[in-house]
């Protein structure tokens, strides 16, 4: 095939003259690449932008060589865990497989590659050992970042960054009933949820019940739902409820949130708890054995922070009697969430396997009307009062007394436990929280049930993206047929009529130009010349709670002390300034119903450290 | 000599009153023409061996073991260090088997830009096996120059996967990267100087009188023989035998490619190493193929968060034609984070460590690592 002559290989000498094609660094320019030097997409020496690393560590999980370890360094905040990458260059093999996992995109690497000592390497003892081995042991920063090389952007992240449908009702179908809107997750579609948890736990301090999430994520992951949900009750006896309503503050710092959708956590939740036989979800609630004692603790009021007290004096055994003013028990949850997001059917199984740990609900007793509050004093060793926000603020217009013009708070309660609720054929709700969203939704539903439309407006004073209404809660309003109306304020509701017959007719809005000054006071700024009317006959007002704690006796309101925000003070584990009295939930902190949960929690602790220490009488 | 022990004089009388036969030779990894940390433990005659014991595990890692303990995807960063001057074929194999046991498909771009690899990393490993053909004759020159070819191609290489060596390229699912713009076309003009290059090669080593020589003759193997022995790829195509994985279980593109298979036949060096020459022309025509059909689209097919990836309990075994012949991966999977076992079949082994056996003895020592290079025998590959 080839013809053998000895002068062949003499061909090659015509490369004698030629000039190397190769040379050393950095003029290695081989005219291959766009850049001279290396490649622009080389796996070099890391660059790490710390104003985006938020320290979740899963450029430490994913490293094949085990050379990234996690150092304090980098920016504190929620959201983040003020700790940074470090690498040891020499166990890393530069597969880049840490930046391709990065969730914040602040890990990339440079095209430098050159890495050696400063200095002549003499290693004759231990200090000189150590001195080289931090040259090579770095924590990057972005000292190469003129030079960058590998980078991942989002579409080629490896992570998960979609997040599994969830199947929800129809707009047309949910707002004819009050059905729960959202469906849960099947089997295969929390798997898969559960697998996008790179299990980081930013969540998890800003949680306010510190739940251990990634630990329950990572059990329902596995299939092991008795454990996901053992888990969860170690920190929270609602699961049902949280898995539905909870305001999932830990899906705003989910770090996959960063470059895509956060994990569902709280469908998550509501997934295992929902899917787990009552029998084992007693057994996974008990947490072991439970060693009677023989004090009592009294709970007024059954919402997430009186039940989550209760729960955990339960197990501490305790005797718990939980007082309730409503019909049936679970607070603002039975009163004031509707009945599409939480079904009571979900609640009562909470709250039936909290009762049977052996608390006791006396509901339809209203503390300091059926029952004076000093007799508890007298009868309890403790007391943890958790009574919530059930007076809705007022905006101090005349026509208010008018039948015309609402509370939401009233009429949700009136909705859930029955009740006349009041319907025109056009409504106005004001106000951009959650509440407001609730009311005007089951409004919805009842207008539409009756006359087979809905005229509902929402009106607000902050602007689409600064609403204090959960994003998804807008969105569903918008397409059940409310139409919400940013940045106007109310000026005046407008009445007809007098004399007894005086009805509401409508609410004059003004533009809303700021609503907090440069303290950061409440002090909004109107545009007097830009007005809107709008029509109604029934206006719902949804801007606020209150507290009403006028249950308690002079004596103790007088020791009571409260905080500037007209909040009861307690201590780090809910007590008061009254010893034995312990107080929790929307009258401390909040709103929310996981904020609640966290304080019963705490303040179950503080109940059990003042009696362990004698109470009253220690 | 001054420092010797013994006088010239008095070596002379030992040899000639030496009443040994054989000797022991360790032909180890500090032994001129040794590829990498092997050896043979040679009995010779003089010059002529007459018993060989293949002494593996100076280059033994642990791979297989350590892919045990390393997530499903952590392992595509160890193994192509399996094979350094062909690379690919591990992570294409790997990821063929996982690919297997999971029914996960890869999208046809993702299939091509895997093709385009492996044959690129066919091309610089044949550069290198044919360099060291010449290299092992001491003719070094071709080595050189052809080192300079290959790193062409690891110019691409690093622009492509952001390494010259270690690519670390492909994933369950495809690959990590798209084509850089002006990649392909950057390919194309050096597939031209890589051809362009040949007529020199030809010259300076096939049609070199001394090595055609030297390579003619050493470790015959027929037909029958290199399929008993279990022979694959340019050794076993050398022995007159039509056996391409690229056509007889096609992977990545290849199904949608027209892959030419020259057959030299005669089973000898000489046979090897003009197939390798064939083939790697062969190559940069299939390459532009690929580089003229490659399709748009995803490259990747997602396989979720890396670290909850798991595979389904089962097993696969797959196949990837290297520049050395078979190499495989046998995959079994419990169904957890990590492999169960992952069981590696290097190309090298039959030559390396059975095939020797019947070649060596009666070799002249100077001819081991003439035969090793003809066989293109890789010890990283079975000593792993």
């Amino acid at each position: 095939m080839f013809k053998k002559s000895v002068l062949s290989p003499f061909a090659t000498w015509k490369n004698f003259l030629r000039w190397p094609t190769t040379v050393r660094y950095p003029k290695e320019d081989i005219d291959t690449l766009p850049l001279p030097g290396a490649s622009p997409s080389y796996r070099g020496l890391h660059i790490n932008d710390h104003e985006l690393c938020i320290g979740c560590g899963t450029c430490e999980e994913i490293c094949t060589t085990t050379a990234i370890t996690m150092v304090e360094g980098g920016k504190t905040g929620e959201g983040r865990k003020a700790v940074v990458p470090r690498i040891d260059y020499g166990r890393c093999c530069y597969c880049g497989f840490c930046v391709d996992a990065c969730t914040s995109g602040s890990l990339s690497m440079s095209r430098d590659y050159i890495h050696t000592a400063d200095h002549p390497v003499n290693v004759m003892g231990e200090p000189e050992i150590r001195q080289i081995a931090g040259q090579f042991i770095i924590v990057p920063e972005m000292e190469r970042s003129g030079n960058p090389g590998h980078s991942t952007p989002d579409e080629l992240s490896w992570l998960d960054l979609e997040r599994e449908s969830m199947e929800q009702l129809p707009p047309e179908t949910r707002v004819e009933s009050f059905m729960e809107v959202v469906r849960g997750f099947s089997r295969e579609e929390a798997k898969r949820e559960a697998s996008r948890c790179v299990e980081c736990e930013v969540c998890v301090d800003s949680c306010p019940a510190q739940m251990e999430i990634p630990q329950y994520i990572r059990a329902i992951w596995d299939g092991d739902l008795h454990r996901a949900v053992e888990i969860i009750y170690h920190t929270n006896p609602l699961p049902g409820v949280c898995g539905r309503i909870c305001t999932h503050k830990c899906e705003s710092v989910c770090s996959i949130s960063l470059r895509g959708e956060p994990v569902a956590i709280r469908w998550l939740k509501r997934y295992a708890v929902d899917n787990l036989p009552d029998d084992e979800l007693r057994q996974a609630m008990l947490a072991g054995q439970i060693t009677r004692r023989k004090e009592k603790v009294a709970v007024v009021g059954s919402g997430p922070a009186g039940l989550s007290a209760a729960y955990y004096l339960a197990l501490a055994g305790f005797r718990v009697t939980v007082f309730e003013a409503l019909s049936k028990a679970g607070g603002m949850l039975r009163a004031g969430v509707p009945s599409y997001r939480l079904p009571d059917d979900s609640l009562d199984r909470d709250i039936e396997a909290i009762t049977s740990l052996g608390v006791e609900i006396r509901t339809g007793v209203r503390v300091g009307r059926d029952l004076e509050f000093k007799k508890l004093s007298q009868q309890y060793d403790a007391v943890f009062i958790s009574t919530g926000l059930h007076m809705g603020r007022r905006l101090r217009f005349e026509a208010e007394v008018l039948p015309g013009v609402q509370q939401a708070v009233d009429l949700l309660r009136q909705a859930r436990l029955g009740g006349d609720i009041p319907l025109a054929e056009k409504i106005v709700v004001i106000g951009g929280g959650n509440v407001a969203m609730d009311i005007a939704r089951t409004l919805a539903r009842l207008q539409r049930r009756r006359d087979g439309r809905v005229d509902i407006h929402a009106v607000c004073l902050e602007p689409r993206d600064a609403m204090l209404a959960d994003e998804e809660e807008v969105v569903e309003a918008g397409e059940e047929g409310i139409v919400v109306i940013n940045a106007y304020g109310p000026s005046e509701i407008r009445t007809s009529g007098g004399n007894g017959e005086a009805h509401v007719t409508g609410v004059e809005f003004t533009r809303c130009l700021s609503i907090f000054d440069e303290s950061g006071a409440f002090r909004p700024r109107f545009d007097e010349n830009d007005r809107v009317f709008l029509e109604a006959e029934l206006v719902v007002e949804a801007i606020g709670q209150a507290a009403d704690l006028g249950y308690l006796p002079e004596e103790i309101t007088r020791e009571l002390e409260m905080t500037e925000r007209r909040q009861v003070q307690v201590s780090e584990e809910g007590q008061t300034s009254v010893p034995w009295l312990f107080a929790g939930g929307d009258i401390v902190r909040g709103p929310d119903a996981i904020t609640g949960i966290a304080d019963g929690r705490r303040a179950a602790r503080g109940i059990e450290k003042y009696l362990d220490a004698g109470g009253r009488k220690g | 000599m001054s420092d010797s022990a013994y006088s010239f004089v008095e070596l002379q009388e030992i040899c000639r009153t030496d009443r040994y036969v054989q000797y022991e030779l360790f032909f180890g990894p500090n032994f001129p023409g040794m590829h990498g940390n092997f050896g043979y433990i040679l009995d010779v005659a003089g010059s002529t061996i007459v018993g060989v014991r293949p002494n593996p595990g100076l280059l033994h890692r642990g791979f297989e073991k350590l892919m045990e303990q390393k997530s499903w995807i952590q392992n595509i960063s160890l193994i192509p260090r399996i094979c350094v001057p062909d690379p690919d074929p591990n992570e294409a194999a790997y990821c063929q088997a996982i690919e297997k046991i999971m029914g996960l498909e890869v999208p046809p771009r993702g299939r091509y830009l895997r093709t385009i690899v492996l044959e690129m990393s066919r091309l610089s490993s044949y550069l290198m096996g044919m360099g060291a053909l010449g290299a092992m004759m001491g003719l070094y020159t071709g080595m050189y120059r052809m080192i300079n070819d290959r790193d062409l191609l690891m110019d691409l290489f690093e622009w492509l996967t952001g390494a010259r060596i270690y690519h670390i390229y492909m994933l369950p699912g495809g690959v990590r990267r798209d084509l850089p713009e002006g990649w392909s076309q950057r390919l194309s003009e050096v597939l031209d100087t890589l051809e362009g290059n040949l007529p020199e090669w030809d010259r300076l080593v096939f049609e070199n009188p001394v090595v055609v020589k030297r390579l003619t003759g050493i470790g015959p193997v027929t037909d029958a023989e290199a399929v008993s022995y279990g022979l694959t790829g340019p050794n076993l195509r050398a022995a007159g035998v039509r056996a391409d994985i690229r056509i007889d279980d096609p992977y990545a593109a290849y199904p949608e490619l027209e892959v030419e298979i020259p057959i030299t036949g005669g089973g000898d060096a000489l046979a090897r190493a003009v197939q390798i020459r064939l083939e790697y022309e062969a190559t940069i025509r299939l390459l532009r193929r690929v580089l003229r059909a490659i399709p748009g689209g995803a490259f990747r097919t997602p396989i979720g968060n890396p670290l909850k990836f798991t595979v389904p309990a089962g097993d696969a075994y797959a196949r990837v034609e290297s520049s050395k012949g078979e190499f495989g991966y046998h995959v079994v999977s419990d169904g957890g984070l990590k492999p169960y076992r992952v069981s590696v079949r290097g190309p090298s082994l039959p030559a390396g460590l059975a095939l020797c056996h019947k070649h060596l003895p009666g070799m002249l020592i100077d001819d081991v690592a003439i035969w090793m290079a003809s066989l293109a025998v890789c010890p990283p590959d079975f000593d792993r």
